[in-house]
């Protein structure tokens, strides 16, 4: 997807990048919205650099055990599980 | 249930200990699905999510427990949060009890619902871009979006996270801010709550309705959007303001042009990231696969095709925008750019507010769509949120209260004030001497 030609097949693309299957007609919706809506995005170009000041400060907490949940309640929700662990489809 | 406000329909009783003398002892509370509740389906208003049932609370739900509230469901949303009439929800729209046939805003449109229609006293919501204002704006109701950092996130599923608080709904600012009392505060498991430092011991005891010598700005730019007659109504309670002792003056917030372009650009990314998780492995759907996925599923087809099957359209397209606002090439052009645009938000926030005490305008631009008006145009949506989203951005506090009603329709319109950060009981103050 370019700034100018957003095209079905740039669609396609950013959906396999965000592993989201579309139908076709999804693709055809998308492309023409994504293009206004990318073209009102290109306003941020006329925003000034703007210097940043980071008042950030770092939370720290002693690493220590605590409980947590236990096996049964983590994969309560899961649909499938085997020998107490998360089953997935194969990673390849 | 009426009006499809709540999408699970399930009582929580509060601490038996606290019922009898809690500061919310008695009341009844709506909870916004995307709040865990431990044991109680918390669905985020999306199929992806319509089986799950936390194993643990939101630390806003352990705080009502112990102040002896009762909850009294998990109120109907736009899915995931992403929308503003509660029309995404994968289990259809909620009715405005305050405008039938119209939306009640979004995204937490069923707790402003519930609140509005009596089938709660109080309501939690959450405002990632005005999620909370805008339904409080088209319900009737008060709707506070606490400053970033008061509340704690922790058990609240998350979309755009460096842009959300939890915060309260009431049908009166002194109720709201009482339901604020038991949520705000640090909290061990959420690194990014503050202690806030107070003026008096309880938001609540600043609902006074004293605005004598109030200073008030009002930005210029968020009224020119607006529609004649909500800039009518908001006029009619400035002016009652300053009968009340008040004062206002205009200023200018030159960055808040570009403020929706940033916003979405930001909350799209920050979704596109969060939204990882929804895989269909640890929590969701099964993936309806050919036979076995030991031998015929690969993870990525699976994975994709839960997602086909569990995500509605509006959060497919804020997942791909942000997606691709994030990919190789574009990063600079678009997220860098809107996090530039954040900062300057906030530095003409703060310059506005060093002349003010509280900056109004109309809380949403218009008065409530009518149901199914505005599903078609996206971006048409995103625009409307022109006034609630700046303040995300600046991470500042604001509440939404009824200005009175259009001349032009007879519906509600609400008052937005912002404050500077952690200010949420000057905001309190004021907004109550519009009651």
């Amino acid at each position: 997807m370019s700034d100018d030609a957003v095209n079905p097949e740039a669609v396609r693309h950013v959906a396999e990048l965000a592993r989201v299957d579309l139908d076709d007609e999804e693709v055809e919706a998308f492309t023409g919205q994504f293009a206004d809506i990318l073209e009102y995005f290109e306003t941020l170009d006329e925003v000034p650099e703007v210097e940043r000041e980071a008042a950030l400060t770092n939370v720290m907490r002693p690493d220590e055990e605590r409980d947590s949940l236990d096996r049964e309640e983590a994969l309560r929700n899961a649909p499938e599980t085997e020998d107490g662990f998360f089953k997935g489809p194969n990673v390849s | 249930m009426v009006d499809n406000i709540f999408i699970t329909d399930e009582r929580i009783e509060g601490d038996e200990v606290a019922d009898a003398d809690g500061p919310l002892a008695g009341r009844t509370v709506a909870v916004k699905d995307n709040i865990s509740t431990k044991g109680v389906a918390t669905t985020c208003g999306s199929a992806m999510l319509e089986e799950y049932v936390p194993p643990y609370d939101a630390t806003v739900i352990s705080r009502l427990k112990e102040a002896g509230a009762t909850i009294v469901g998990k109120a109907n949303m736009d899915e995931f949060g992403m929308g503003s009439t509660t029309e995404t929800s994968a289990f259809g729209p909620t009715d405005n009890p305050a405008a039938p046939g119209h939306v009640p805003g979004g995204s937490s449109g069923g707790s402003a619902a519930a609140v509005a229609a009596g089938e709660a006293d109080l309501a939690l919501g959450s405002d990632t871009g005005g999620s909370i204002r805008c339904p409080a704006a088209f319900c009737g109701v008060v709707g506070i979006k606490p400053t970033y950092g008061l509340v704690s996130r922790y058990g609240l599923v998350a979309y755009g996270n460096s842009l959300e608080q939890i915060g309260p709904f009431g049908e009166t600012v002194e109720d709201a801010a009482a339901l604020l009392d038991v949520i705000a505060g640090p909290d061990e498991r959420d690194a990014t709550t503050r202690e806030a430092a107070p003026e008096g011991e309880r938001y609540a005891d600043a609902a006074t309705g004293d605005v004598d010598g109030l200073t008030i700005g009002v930005p210029t730019e968020l009224l020119e959007g607006a529609d004649e007659d909500v800039v009518d109504t908001f006029w009619d309670a400035i002016a009652d303001l300053e009968d009340q002792g008040a004062e206002y003056h205009e200023v200018s917030l030159p960055s808040v042009e570009h403020a929706v372009e940033a916003y979405y650009v930001i909350a799209m990314s920050e979704a596109s990231s969060n939204l990882a998780r929804f895989d269909g492995v640890r929590y969701g759907p099964e993936a309806e696969t050919e036979g076995d996925v030991d031998t015929g599923g690969n993870w990525n087809e699976t994975f994709s095709q839960v997602r086909k099957d569990g995500f509605g359209d509006e959060v497919k397209r804020r997942i791909l925008l942000g997606t691709y606002a994030l990919s190789a090439g574009y990063h600079d052009k678009y997220y860098k750019k809107a996090q530039d645009a954040r900062a300057w938000v906030k530095q003409d926030f703060d310059e506005a507010l060093s002349e003010a005490d509280v900056l109004a305008s109309p809380t949403m631009p218009v008065t409530p769509f009518e149901q199914g008006e505005s599903l078609d145009d996206p971006l048409q949506m995103y625009l409307a949120d022109a006034n609630t989203v700046p303040v995300n951005l600046a991470d500042l506090p604001a509440i939404s209260v009824p200005a009175g009603e259009s001349d032009a329709d007879g519906l509600p319109v609400g008052l937005q004030l912002v404050g500077p950060a952690f200010g949420e009981e000057r905001l309190i103050r004021a907004a109550s001497a519009l009651e």
